[in-house]
């Protein structure tokens, strides 16, 4: 079947398979890498530290294993469908329980499909997992344009609204008439955009990373200003969240949004590459370095190297990053502008993530806000890092929209 | 002249501590001989990492937006990994009177030709990032000896050209602290040390920083100071250019030019390079460190290199072999990550070509600059009146851009004559 812009509708199942040699390659790369010295301070205020990414490395070469990241992903339906002249790859589970609300979400940077593995389960397999068959979901979970296994645009313009629009596409083409979405970090802008866009079918969608800023506030933190003297005790935590994160944290949007190609580095190196997308926002970089200095907790060392080694694998640094430029073309707003959604929407907020949107900011951004929570734990990375805690928070979330 | 005398006596003990005495550490303030020597085994490894190179897809659109083309940079890098002979660097640095000097605990290298001349004034000449004592090497023979490039006795220089603090040759500061202010003072230590009383500083890029808090400091014997990238801009254009808002009112024709174009070169994202390394010096090192290609598509990110030819110009100067010497300095003396830290040092300090945070009006020394009319921006003498109270000299020139010594030596050499002819003292 071919549409009319000459695409084809066709749903084809896809395999990882990723030869020995490119493993092996990775491998000697990463043996011989030529290292800086030390950071001259004795936190992350200069980037990663050096011992982290020295643990990393010798983890990365000596003992990791990616075909058992590739096991588990071979083990899940996989499929590339062209949308908008473009491959998409996604993972579609169907859950067996009838009446299942089908749930498109969609990873952020520096993320992939590998941030959503450990939610199949529990959100297409309720009753094994603490739920009742009620809270089934159908999940599908797509690679962003540039991404992991999607295809690498060419041309510019694959933009959040863009991306918002295929993924509509894509849910209907899978049969879906009455659907959900869920996202965080650019999956939040995404999932937003689908929002505005209200396509018949989408019925709300739920963030954790919530877009909810007002404008007094944003404006006050961009002239650097003092903070309004009547915040409450949450807002005032969201202020000094995301002074921070304009004040130090914006470097590695920045460089991204205005010169992506200039990142040959982070192609051509492994550990380059994984310092570029440990330093994405201090908490979970913090987390990070705990894991890699012998600390159980959110992530796993492999974990955090299969989404590493995913990105190296597929040379999708510089595609990926392409998303800020994109969408700079095209944007003046900030990432966490309210955008004025009509549609319901739920917000969970955890406490680690680059701000925690206080449920006043929240009531205020989303006028349909169906659910708001406040997590106590975890951070950007929620789905990966807290596969229960997020798992319980879609069922609940959803609840008043399932018919 | 004590330091003189060691200097002398170093000199002929290639290095040697002669002036230890027993129980006594190495002098730190020996002045030693420098060569450039890399084994041959770390130039066959980086060929070795430029012929494995992974590279990315081509970028999405059909200019340079997006950061170094993949086409150009590739070009370059296959002469880089065939044709590029680091060897005749290494002849050119060595054939150069070059030392090294341990100041405020870190060792400094350094250029230093003194002219035939009786009464050449003392410059030292201090470069930037993404930059090295490679940018200088072209004036040294018309600043020194003036009369073989169009110029008159009365005209020489003895030449001091440094390397910054975790640039090439100098030491890697392991603890913080290496700001402009600091480095200035272990300038005019250097100056002192080499036995002058009376001299003049110039710089562009991160030598401007350097070269004024020198003035500010009025390092004793400094007459006056050249720079290249003045900080001009007034508070209320700063204000306006870091805010979005409207340029201010009551600027003149020429001044709203130049607001528009530095809206517009922010508005294109030229200092995202600057936001990226105050940040994070340490993460963008990573990659910069391991990989070739990273490191040569890192420095040419600088706005510096806008208009740059890839040597597909060979009458442009700074040729594919310049660039390519200077990229390969910085690979070979594993500098990625130190020269980066001089922005996170610079950090709240912010930007370096606005007046207020570089504190122009505390300067009382004479000040002279040049403008090269496609550096960065293009300081209108309204501003640079502003924000310097004893501006000398003020010149702006037809062509070169901000790596001026690089791109127009002998017009360069020809600005510092006239810059620093007022402050010569009278013999």
């Amino acid at each position: 079947m071919t549409t009319t812009d000459g695409s084809t509708k066709e749903i084809r199942r896809f395999r990882v398979n990723f030869p020995d040699a490119q493993l092996a390659d990775l491998r000697r790369r990463i043996k011989e890498t030529k290292w800086p010295e030390r950071e001259q301070v004795n936190d992350a205020s200069q980037g990663v530290q050096l011992a982290t990414m020295q643990a990393l490395a010798r983890y990365w070469a000596a003992e990791y294993d990616w075909r058992k990241c590739e096991e588990r992903l071979n083990a899940l339906p996989n499929f590339i469908t062209e949308i908008d002249g473009l491959d998409i790859h996604f993972i579609h589970v169907h859950s067996k329980h009838e009446g299942a609300l089908p749930v498109i979400i969609t990873h952020g940077w520096p993320g992939s499909v590998i941030e959503q593995l450990k939610v199949i389960d529990p959100l297409t397999n309720p009753t094994k997992h603490g739920g009742s068959a009620a809270d089934a979901f159908h999940v599908v979970i797509p690679s962003l344009p540039g991404y992991g296994f999607s295809g690498k645009p060419t041309a510019p313009g694959w933009n959040p609204v863009r991306i918002a629009r295929a993924w509509t596409t894509l849910m209907e083409r899978l049969g879906y008439t009455k659907f959900v979405a869920q996202g965080g970090d650019w999956g939040n802008a995404v999932s937003e955009l689908m929002a505005l866009q209200q396509p018949p079918g989408l019925l709300g969608i739920h963030t954790n990373m919530a877009a909810t800023v007002p404008a007094n506030i944003s404006k006050a933190l961009a002239f650097n200003e003092a903070p309004p003297t009547n915040l409450t005790a949450e807002e005032r935590n969201a202020w000094n969240q995301l002074d921070l994160f304009y004040k130090k944290g914006l470097g590695y949007a920045n460089e991204m949004a205005n010169r992506p190609q200039t990142l040959y580095g982070i192609a051509d190196s492994p550990v380059g590459l994984a310092s570029w997308m440990l330093d994405h926002d201090a908490r979970s970089q913090e987390l990070i370095a705990r894991v890699f200095a012998g600390k159980t907790e959110g992530l796993t060392r492999d974990d955090v190297l299969d989404n590493v080694t995913l990105y190296w694998l597929t040379n999708t640094a510089i595609s990926s990053a392409r998303l800020y430029w994109d969408t700079q073309q095209v944007s003046s707003g900030g990432f966490f502008d309210p955008r004025g959604i009509k549609i319901p929407v739920a917000v969970s907020a955890f406490p680690d993530e680059i701000y925690a949107a206080p449920r006043s900011w929240a009531e205020r951004a989303y006028p349909k806000l169906i659910h708001y929570n406040r997590l106590d734990k975890g951070g950007h990375f929620a789905a990966w890092e807290q596969p229960a805690l997020f798992t319980a928070e879609l069922r609940t979330a959803f609840k008043s929209l399932r018919v | 002249m004590i330091f003189q005398l060691r200097y002398a006596v170093a000199l002929a003990a290639f290095g040697l501590c002669i002036f230890c005495s027993a129980g006594q550490a190495q002098d730190d303030r020996l002045v030693r001989p420098f060569k450039v020597q890399v084994p041959q085994a770390v130039l066959d490894d980086l060929r070795r990492r430029i012929a494995a190179t992974r590279w990315p897809d081509k970028e999405t659109v059909g200019d340079r937006s997006q950061g170094a083309r993949l086409a150009e940079l590739q070009e370059l890098v296959k002469y880089w990994g065939s044709g590029y002979d680091w060897r005749k660097l290494e002849a050119r640095l060595n054939a150069l009177p070059q030392f090294k000097t341990t100041i405020d605990g870190v060792e400094i290298h350094f250029i230093h030709v003194r002219s035939r001349h009786k009464n050449a004034l003392p410059v030292i000449v201090t470069h930037g990032w993404p930059g090295s004592v490679i940018e200088q090497l072209k004036i040294i023979g018309p600043l020194t000896d003036p009369t073989a490039h169009g110029g008159s006795a009365e005209d020489a220089f003895d030449v001091v050209i440094p390397s910054i603090p975790g640039y090439g040759f100098s030491g890697r500061p392991t603890g913080t602290g290496w700001d402009p202010e600091r480095i200035a003072r272990a300038w005019a230590e250097l100056m002192t040390r080499l036995g002058y009383t009376s001299y003049v500083a110039q710089g562009g890029d991160w030598g401007t920083p350097i070269s004024s808090a020198m003035a500010r400091q009025a390092a004793p014997g400094l007459r006056g100071i050249h720079i290249n990238l003045p900080a001009t801009l007034p508070p209320e254009v700063a204000a306006a250019l870091a805010s979005g808002g409207p340029a201010p009112a009551g600027l003149t024709d020429q001044e709203r030019a130049v607001f528009e174009a530095l809206r517009a070169s922010g508005m294109k994202g030229s200092l995202a390079y600057f936001t990226m390394l105050t940040a994070r010096p340490q993460t963008v090192g990573y990659g910069a460190t391991d990989s070739p290609v990273g490191l040569a598509a890192w420095v040419l990110v600088h706005p510096g290199f806008a208009q740059w030819s890839y040597g597909a110009d060979a009458k442009q100067s700074p040729t594919k072999d310049d660039v390519l010497d200077n990229i390969t300095l910085y690979w070979l003396t594993n500098t990625a990550t130190s020269a980066g830290r001089l922005y996170w040092e610079n950090g709240a300090r912010g930007s370096v070509i606005a007046a207020v945070p570089q504190k122009t009006s505390e300067i009382k020394l004479p000040v002279a600059i040049t403008v090269f009319p496609e550096d960065v921006y293009r300081a209108p003498e309204t501003w640079a009146r502003r924000a310097y109270p004893n501006l000398s000299y003020f010149h702006e020139v037809d062509k070169g851009g901000h790596f001026a010594a690089w791109e127009q030596p002998e017009l360069f050499a020809a600005e510092l004559r006239a810059a620093f002819a007022p402050v010569r003292p009278a013999h």
